[in-house]
């Protein structure tokens, strides 16, 4: 296949169909409506099922009942909308079914604005939906990433019966960059065991996520919990650049941690030995890679867009070992790499104190409106 | 090696597709190239900004703080970007759109009415394509021929017919004097 | 035993294959026993048992996944119509339907249930009305009468500070996409028997293709309006029917013609 020049959010979308997707269903909403639009046109084109639902409620839901069904199935939002899924997406995770969902977050609290952000980590991360569950999030930093994280989050889904989420920014929605897309991959024939299909071969099944004995449910805990484990063991994913002599690492997700790459570039131009850890699975989060990490480098700075939420993964991974300092810009406004570079520089040529939080020297640092 | 080119004006004068044609052309040469517009509800009839990056290696930033090159189309733009231009780089300036010249000593100036040069043609709507002429020959960060090979693949079916005067624009522009 | 005696022997009454063979937690006198027979029953006359799934609500019904002998999934609060949709959009040739409460369709999941049938979306819902929330203990619904008293209108319903009941057959007719919309009751064999005509109505509708179905089944909740089975069958004819009248509000033309 050849490359094309694709927006993000297009090429998720082509990407999902390509990796055989059978039913759509979303909501518009800044910044990836570009994303549904695609799919409005190539689901019906296809003969796919495609629905713009009346809210995320119904498109989740939509999607939980399609999920049911065994079919490869996934919805879109970005933050304000991802909110409301939240409901859904637990229960999804409590019936175990698979699905993937596309967050092209902004700004925020509440409202916010429409610019890129990742203000939503530690609630896709860290959360999800109410109960003990984890979806796996994959965080492309550029198209060609989204489009092969796209196409590998079915097959996570199915393999875990898990909620996989595609975690990106508003930036790489409407960024243009060349990209390759898979061929088109035949729709899936073979039904899992487990989906309901109306009983045609004698057996009836029925999904749903209530356990009403708790030692049922808590049964349900551990095996999602052991289930997570092996997802821990084996879809740990991340890129690293220029770490081999590092002695001091940058890390940041998705469009930080692009960002963060120039800024890495330019302080090595300047004879810093320092290095860029991108994780890619923020969860599993690359807990151990950072923690060897954290035995040979001299000191770590976390990039994000936000106020320094996987921060706190990276800190429990460095465990005290070595100083972690921060630095986030928030509510749609991008770090540019010379600021990263500025931070580079201050972490390598002054003391970072071991003691104190990392998040409370960057707001010391960040300018006082009022 | 890596080149960072931001293109600002109105919404309407062509500012994010004059971006893509380079970002295709750039693909056309299997260089690395990230487009990133300014988006939102100032693209409804407001300023319009997008940033091409282009390089030979992975692309870190699309974000572009002091790009070596911009085109402004009109004074917000010029405004704007004057003082952002990388030092020894270029500021190819709509004139048409101004009412003042640019102060910047220590980069390279290309002055163009490109309005009055697309209305000259025929078309106002190669004002765009006479300003991207006019940063080409200063910065040749990608062929002329490829930017003609993505005008050809990426017009509209029903401009295709505007292909030799979109080349004639382009020509014009790149014949624009410079001022270093 | 002889030939004779075995032509007397004549099964008038037995469990329907679309019903579990299991007890179900329904309270004495509820009617949710009697609209599951009436649904199951029709899933059998039309023999779809083998390609129907079910949708289960929050509320009462919550397991009715646990009754119906037919592939089920449970649905959250009031988004049933939405789950019905994304399985009736991947499998198109399967029967669809949603057991949905008051509570549960005409409060909390008012948006999905209007979107969907405004979609003509190709699903059947079972509305159960019984003018309260009977699974968390007798509040106030969105169909709970004006006056009437409920664990959360202490002093009856007051239609100044908690507004008026909501009429769902009447509201879903004046959709569109609505094919069938109808309100029917459970208090007598009469009306019981002309539920279930409905319900095979709003399932025929469905396996024709003719757009979204609705019955809406007037039912009792002894239990939580502290009334005797027979006292709230009583209540049910002479306080809700007023206020909800039995007909039919959306009957697509079409449906002249059609003989089941």
């Amino acid at each position: 296949m050849a490359k094309e020049m694709m927006k993000g959010n297009t090429a998720i979308a082509e990407a999902a169909i390509r990796a055989g997707l059978d039913a759509y269903f979303g909501y518009p909403i800044t910044p990836q409506t570009e994303l549904l639009e695609w799919m409005s046109v190539r689901m019906p084109e296809l003969g796919r099922a495609f629905v713009q639902a009346e809210s995320e409620l119904g498109a989740i839901n939509m999607v939980y009942g399609a999920a049911c069904t065994g079919k490869r199935v996934m919805t879109s939002s970005s933050s304000p909308g991802i909110s409301l899924m939240m409901e859904g997406l637990s229960y999804i995770a409590g019936t175990e079914v698979p699905m993937v969902l596309v967050n092209v977050m902004r700004g925020g609290p509440g409202l916010g604005n429409i610019a890129p952000a990742q203000a939503d980590y530690n609630q896709i991360v860290h959360g999800g939906g109410h109960g003990d569950m984890h979806p796996i999030v994959l965080a492309p930093a550029s198209v060609q990433e989204a489009i092969d994280l796209t196409v590998l989050a079915f097959d996570l889904a199915e393999k875990y019966r898990a909620i996989v989420v595609v975690l990106i920014d508003g930036s790489l929605g409407q960024m243009m960059e060349p990209g390759e897309l898979p061929p088109m991959a035949p729709l899936k024939t073979a039904i899992p065991d487990w989906a309901v299909r109306g009983g045609d071969d004698g057996k009836r099944r029925t999904l749903s996520s209530i356990y009403l004995n708790p030692p049922d449910e808590e049964v349900t805990n551990l095996r999602l919990e052991r289930r997570w484990q092996e997802v821990q063991a084996n879809e740990v994913r991340y890129k690293e650049y220029y770490l081999e002599d590092a002695r001091y690492v940058v890390t940041g997700f998705g469009s930080a941690g692009r960002i963060a790459l120039s800024a890495v570039r330019a302080a090595r131009a300047e004879g810093i030995p320092v290095g860029l850890l991108r994780p890619i699975s923020l969860n599993p989060f690359p807990r151990q890679v950072i923690a060897d990490l954290s035995e040979r480098v001299e000191g770590f700075l976390v990039t994000e867009m936000n106020a320094g939420q996987m921060l706190d993964d990276v800190m429990a991974a460095v465990a005290g070992r070595k100083p972690v300092e921060f630095y986030g810009r928030m509510g749609g406004v991008v770090p540019f790499p010379d600021e990263i570079l500025g931070e580079i520089k201050r972490m390598v040529n002054g003391q970072v104190p071991m003691s104190g939080h990392p998040r409370d020297r960057w707001l010391e640092r960040m300018p006082r409106a009022n | 090696m890596q080149t960072e080119i931001i293109i600002a004006g109105f919404g309407g004068q062509g500012v994010l597709f004059a971006g893509q044609l380079l970002a295709y052309a750039a693909m056309e040469e299997d260089k690395a190239v990230t487009w990133i517009p300014s988006y939102g509800p100032e693209m409804r009839g407001g300023t319009a900004n997008c940033a091409v990056v282009v390089a030979d290696e992975e692309i870190g930033s699309p974000f572009v703080k002091h790009p070596q090159a911009a085109i402004v189309m009109n004074l917000p733009s010029l405004d704007k970007y004057e003082a952002l231009v990388a030092p020894g780089g270029v500021l190819v300036v709509n004139t048409s759109m101004v009412d003042r010249p640019c102060q910047r000593p220590d980069i390279t100036v290309v002055e163009i009415p490109a309005n009055e040069i697309a209305e000259r043609l025929g078309d106002r709507r190669m004002t765009n394509m006479v300003l991207l002429g006019g940063l080409l020959a200063q910065l040749p960060v990608v062929s002329m021929e490829a930017v003609d090979k993505a005008l050809k693949e990426h017009l509209p079916e029903r401009h295709q017919k505007l292909l030799p005067l979109n080349r004639q624009a382009m020509q014009e522009g790149a014949s624009q004097p410079a001022r270093v | 035993m002889d030939t004779a005696q075995h032509e007397l022997e004549q099964v008038v009454y037995q469990r329907p294959e679309s019903l579990m063979e299991v007890d179900t937690h329904y309270c004495p006198g509820c009617t949710h026993g009697v609209a599951h027979r009436l649904v199951a029953e029709v899933l059998d006359e039309m023999q779809v048992r083998q390609r129907t799934i079910g949708v289960a609500s929050v509320g009462c019904s919550v397991f009715a996944y646990n009754y119906f002998n037919t592939d089920f999934v449970q649905a959250p609060h009031g988004r049933a119509p939405a789950m019905a949709t994304g399985i009736k959009r991947c499998l198109p040739d399967r029967i669809v339907f949603t057991y949905q409460g008051d509570g549960d369709m005409a409060s909390i999941g008012m948006g999905e249930v209007v979107a969907a049938a405004a979609r003509g979306e190709n699903i059947t819902v079972v509305f159960i009305n019984n003018a309260n929330y009977g699974m968390t203990g007798g509040q106030m619904a969105p169909t709970t009468l004006p006056g009437q008293k409920t664990t959360s209108s202490p002093n009856g319903r007051d239609v100044e500070t908690q507004g008026f009941p909501m009429q769902a057959a009447e509201l879903l007719a004046t959709l569109e996409g609505t094919s069938y919309s109808v309100r029917r009751s459970l208090h007598d064999p009469k009306n019981v028997r002309m539920a279930k005509k409905a319900l095979r109505t709003a399932f025929e509708v469905q396996a024709r293709g003719m757009g979204f179905s609705i019955v809406e089944l007037l039912s009792v909740c002894p239990t939580n309006w502290g009334m005797t089975p027979l006292q709230s069958l009583k209540w049910l004819e002479e306080a809700m029917i007023p206020f909800y009248p039995i007909g039919d509000y959306k009957v697509n033309p079409a449906l002249a013609g059609l003989r089941f």
